[in-house]
């Protein structure tokens, strides 16, 4: 492929002052798909999400997930799942979703008032 | 809902300090401005590897060695963490690595500077970090959440690598006088280039006000760039050593250093692409894009034909 490149200065440097270069690009005839990783960071708590990677498959998603996520000890575990396997809510769903959970304070212990003599509840 | 709307709920946000999530609706101007910002600051990382690289083999001990080599990793990570931030916007790894090799996409023009001696090493911590940790710090308060969460992981990373550069610095300063003067050497050089990474002053800067508004960017150029010289003033007096700038000099009335000007010109020419490295730095990252093609196919390759294998033996 033969592009013409604009060049377009990021962070604060105006675009405007902008020249332009030609250079040969090939493109990969695969790419690497997406995996999100979670880590376990010690024994007895959740996996939680740290972020995402590319590898071939999951094993190397793995290898490479300790390699980016637990340089310094962060993790005893690791899960990596393709990332387009997971299925997100909608924001713009989030009325349906939960405000019904807003008006229903008696699922709370604190919306019961007991006597002082009550203890241990 | 017509589009003006959506803006003024999500200025709303931006203003709660609620952040910004993938799935959300935002402006297209902020979703380029932070794909702008996020590539840039991941090839940054990448490119920024390149220079240290060049001393992991001449390292003068086994110790410096180890340290060298756990930091460009560190900056690996760093640029893997703001690639997959800056997937979230929809704009793919393939691309940006494009826009890199092409030219089209920047990375700070700190990194086409070379380094000449081992002090440059213990210099590039204590000063670039230094620089970049100002506004990293500043970005773990960004308005859009991947980005701020990468950059929480990466300011926890990057401190060490401030402290092992000011070290080095320090235990060079206490040597030899040909090791007390290669420290001042590389300070001399790396001094202005440091005080360059923080963009053009505040008056040139075309993108800034916007950013603030959105709080992508919490402090402008000339506030941060302020910040490092009243910090990088007194820490040098620690190394024994002086800052290559005659007027340089506390302000008693505004709390602050009064300093001397930048020069613009070789800040522009760096960043068009004629400073000391452009050329170098870019072909070396064609050169190992372009040599690893076949390892990252033969990957797939392998994949596809275990997830094959896997198939038949379960049927």
């Amino acid at each position: 492929m033969n592009l013409l490149i604009r060049k377009f200065y990021y962070g604060d440097i105006p675009e405007e002052k902008g020249g332009g270069s030609y250079y040969q690009t090939e493109q990969d005839t695969t790419t690497w798909p997406l995996w999100e990783v979670f880590i376990r960071s010690k024994q007895g708590l959740d996996h939680k999400h740290v972020g995402s990677l590319h590898a071939a498959d999951a094993q190397m998603a793995i290898e490479n997930a300790r390699d980016v996520y637990t340089r310094r000890m962060e993790g005893v575990s690791i899960w990596v799942v393709e990332s387009k396997h997971i299925t997100a809510s909608n924001p713009e769903e989030a009325g349906e979703l939960y405000e019904p959970a807003a008006d229903k304070v008696y699922r709370h212990p604190t919306f019961y008032q007991l006597p002082d003599e009550v203890n241990y509840m | 809902m017509p589009v003006q709307d959506f803006e003024q709920l999500f200025q709303q946000k931006i203003d709660a300090e609620v952040k910004i999530e993938p799935k959300d609706w935002m402006p297209d101007a902020y979703r380029k401005t932070n794909i702008r910002q996020i590539s840039q600051h991941a090839h940054s990382e990448i490119v920024g590897m390149l220079p240290e690289g060049n001393w992991i083999t001449r390292a003068p001990s086994l110790k410096r060695k180890a340290i060298l080599l756990a930091k460009v990793q560190d900056e690996a990570g760093h640029g893997l963490y703001l690639y997959s931030a800056a997937e979230t916007l929809g704009m793919s790894r393939d691309e940006m690595i494009n826009d890199l090799h092409s030219g089209k996409a920047k990375y700070s023009s700190i990194f086409n500077y070379p380094t000449l001696t081992w002090a440059d090493i213990g210099a590039i911590g204590w000063l670039v970090d230094g620089a970049a940790i100002m506004n990293q710090v500043m970005l773990c308060r960004t308005s859009y959440g991947p980005y701020a969460r990468a950059m929480v992981r990466i300011c926890k990373e990057e401190s060490f690598h401030q402290r092992q550069g000011f070290e080095s610095l320090l235990v060079l300063s206490k040597g030899t006088p040909e090791q007390k003067a290669m420290c001042q050497d590389a300070i001399n050089r790396w001094w202005w280039p440091a005080l360059m990474m923080f963009g053009p002053k505040d008056s040139e800067s075309t993108n800034s006000d916007q950013s603030m508004k959105w709080k992508i960017k919490r402090k402008s150029n000339d506030e941060l760039r302020q910040n490092f010289v009243d910090m990088i003033a007194e820490q040098v007096k620690v190394l024994g050593m002086t800052l290559p700038d005659p007027a340089l000099k506390w302000n008693e009335e505004r709390k602050h250093y009064d300093f001397g000007e930048i020069n613009w010109e070789e800040f522009w020419n760096v960043v068009k692409g004629n400073g000391p490295c452009n050329k170098q730095r870019l072909e070396a990252r064609r050169k190992a894009h372009e040599n690893g093609r076949w390892v990252r196919e033969a990957a797939m390759a392998h994949a596809a034909k275990l997830a094959e294998r896997r198939k038949q033996e379960a049927a």
